[in-house]
């Protein structure tokens, strides 16, 4: 396999709040839009019973705004994306738009799924998150970048220092984030490793 | 960094390479696929022009899709049979062994790896489910991974992490009648928080897990990636190995079990391990804990008063405002007497078959509320068949429970197994996430399977000390 990974040092784009702790995959992606055989077409099912009533009829919520739909920079509070291991659940953001996500703090599960897609989770403390959500919100066709190198996001006047985990900095920058090769091309080291496990039978 | 426990240790005999990422690369002795996370992943392999590296340690089920009443084939709801027919495929071009229906195994994916005697001590172990931290409880290192893991570990039999900071969860004394497992674990979560295991694996140790079978560690240790820590383990002693002697694996190969059992001891924590972080709870003072929220952490013991936000911490306080309301309950008000229109007893928490035997001694002779609908769908096709040579399905069905077949059914509603509009539910599994068990209005209270069926009982959350004599753990 020689598909070059892209490096990803940085994404720009204008942002999206999602406000509120504890934002989980549930909520995301509900499971009944999980039984499927491929990722595609998730995006449409982001956050969907809080976007729709039993009707199908909108409710209020960023994702069915007009000014947000361009959006590309997701601006969360704490522990987003905690609940289940699915992917469907960074997928279906993805899918939607959303290249670079900013929080207070991610699952870790969740954050894992992210990284495995090149979607960097970006962290600040609560006062700077909720200030960036502020700014969205009046400035909706305003440029973010999100410095995945510098560890720093930049908006109006405004750059901020954001912490990006340093083992997902060094995959996202240095373009080693889809291990499958890397970790293939250490095949004879994992035989070895096996033959060397106890509970492993010949 | 921790020194000395089971998780340095679990995680040095396994690793392969440190990547340029700084994450290790980990070897993984037992990959557990279901049919939700991994077609997409058979999907990306093919792609790539890849095949299932270590397809014997490779093991498949079906779960969260499958009926627990008709399971005739096709299955009525197509898209679940088209996910079946997926995971039937993939397994047969890859050599997978497959635990389906048909071969009496079939199960929840974190109830049939330890009764197949594939969950031991000293393996790594990982899924595509966030519980799959379950498998802990006998001392193997298993954490939930996503989709494009999946694909790695298929490729590659390896996966690459960081390594997490180990805190040890002690808890004292010996429990009261009626406080089980779930208890202790719901209150670890309400106290840490759902995000305070974020950045750590939990080892839960002292008299009260020590006391616990194999069942209700599996419940604790199920509910760590609940907390935030995306696994958690107990140190395997005898009553570990006694659990294990009589799984298929090693009643087929004793010698095995003895080749074994020096490496199972060998990767203990040792007496003077270094923990990044120590917790205490006393056992002794916990009563029946459920929650009052829509998140895990949410819960308070049966005669607590619910809190009221402002006494929360500020970055809670919404949270509890927003689920209160959602719950419709009151802060200063205990949860007892909380009315509930079904009752659910099952889940990769609590549905083997001492969660199934303590809840029937509580049912027996009673009858099911009649505004609730009970069911109880046991975790594996195993545990149905050896509850039922004890006659507890009996029990169950004269109270008014519907017995049914195994699956993950209504703790996350992916089958038929759905709550309607904004019913309440006492429920014995993990999650009380809105939306979670099929209807965005339902409203989920986590609890003990006992409580569950006390509660299927009166009609509304009870006390089970209070409805029956109950006994001790």
């Amino acid at each position: 396999m020689t598909d070059e990974i892209p490096e990803i040092d940085a994404v720009s784009g204008t942002g999206i709040p999602i406000r509120g702790n504890d934002i989980d995959t549930d909520q995301i992606i509900p499971a009944r839009f999980m039984k499927v055989v491929t990722f595609d077409g998730l995006g449409e099912f982001a956050f969907f019973d809080l976007r729709f009533d039993e009707d199908d009829n909108q409710k209020d919520h960023p994702f069915n705004e007009p000014q947000f739909q361009d959006a590309s920079v997701l601006a969360v509070n704490a522990n987003f994306g905690c609940g289940s291991s699915r992917e469907h659940a960074p997928q279906a953001l993805m899918r939607w738009g959303i290249d670079a996500i900013i929080g207070e703090s991610f699952a870790e599960i969740f954050a894992g799924n992210c990284l495995a897609l090149g979607i960097p989770t970006v962290t600040a403390d609560h006062d700077t998150i909720v200030e960036l959500q502020e700014w969205i919100d009046e400035n909706p066709d305003g440029e973010i970048d999100v410095d995945v190198e510098a560890e720093t996001v930049t908006y109006g006047d405004t750059t901020i220092e954001a912490t990006v985990d340093d083992a997902q900095r060094r995959a996202l920058t240095e373009g080693v984030w889809d291990t499958t090769a890397l970790m293939k091309s250490n095949a004879d080291a994992v035989a070895e490793k096996a033959a060397a496990l106890p509970y492993i039978d010949e | 960094m921790s020194e000395g426990t089971l998780y340095d240790k679990v995680w040095e005999e396994h690793t392969v390479s440190e990547l340029p990422t700084g994450q290790t690369q980990l070897f993984v002795g037992l990959h557990l696929i279901h049919e939700v996370t991994s077609p997409q992943a058979f999907g990306m392999l093919q792609e790539r022009d890849l095949e299932v590296a270590y397809p014997e340690l490779t093991h498949a089920t079906v779960d969260h899709i499958v009926p627990t009443a008709d399971q005739s084939r096709p299955y009525r709801d197509a898209a679940a049979e088209e996910m079946m027919s997926e995971l039937e495929q993939n397994v047969r071009e890859s050599g997978i062994q497959f635990s389906d229906p048909t071969t009496g195994e079939q199960g929840i994916v974190h109830v049939i790896g330890p009764e197949q005697g594939l969950t031991q001590p000293g393996k790594t172990i990982v899924c595509g489910d966030s519980h799959t931290s379950t498998h802990g409880a006998f001392g193997a290192l298993a954490f939930g991974i996503g989709t494009s893991q999946i694909r790695d570990v298929l490729a590659t039999q390896t996966v690459a992490m960081e390594k997490k900071k180990v805190r040890k969860i002690e808890v004292t004394g010996e429990l009261g009648p009626g406080v089980e497992a779930k208890d202790i674990i719901l209150e670890v979560i309400r106290r840490l928080g759902t995000e305070g295991g974020v950045g750590y694996v939990y080892e839960y140790a002292g008299e009260a897990i020590e006391n616990l079978d194999m069942e209700g560690r599996m419940s604790i240790c199920n509910m760590s990636i609940e907390g935030g820590a995306r696994a958690g383990y107990v140190n395997p002693d005898e009553t570990t190995y006694e659990w294990l002697a009589e799984t298929d694996h090693f009643r087929e190969n004793p010698e095995k079990f003895d080749e074994l059992k020096p490496y199972w001891e060998s990767i203990r924590s040792d007496d003077d391990a270094e923990y990044d972080d120590v917790v205490t709870i006393d056992g002794s003072e916990l009563e029946p804990v459920v929650t009052w929220g829509t998140t895990p952490g949410q819960g308070v013991g049966i005669s607590d008063p619910i809190p009221t936000p402002e006494s929360l911490p500020a970055d809670k306080a919404d949270s509890a405002r927003h689920a209160q309301e959602h719950m419709r309950v009151t802060p200063g008000d205990t949860m007892e007497g909380y009315e509930i229109d079904v009752a659910f007893l099952g889940s990769c928490t609590n549905a083997r078959l001492p969660d199934l035997r303590r809840a029937a001694e509580v049912v027996e002779g009673q009858q099911v509320h009649e505004d609730v609908r009970a069911m109880v769908v046991p975790g594996s096709q195993r545990v149905k068949a050896a509850a039922e040579a004890e006659g507890l399905d009996k029990i169950f069905e004269e109270a008014g429970f519907e017995w049914r077949n195994a699956g993950c059914s209504m703790c996350l509603g992916m089958n038929e197994d759905q709550l309607q509009g904004d019913e309440a539910c006492a429920s014995s599994s993990n999650r009380n996430f809105i939306g979670r068990q099929g209807s965005k209005d339902g409203r989920t209270v986590l609890m003990s399977p006992r409580m569950v069926v006390a509660a299927a009982i009166t009609g509304e959350v009870t006390d089970v000390r209070e409805l029956k004599e109950v006994t001790l753990v």
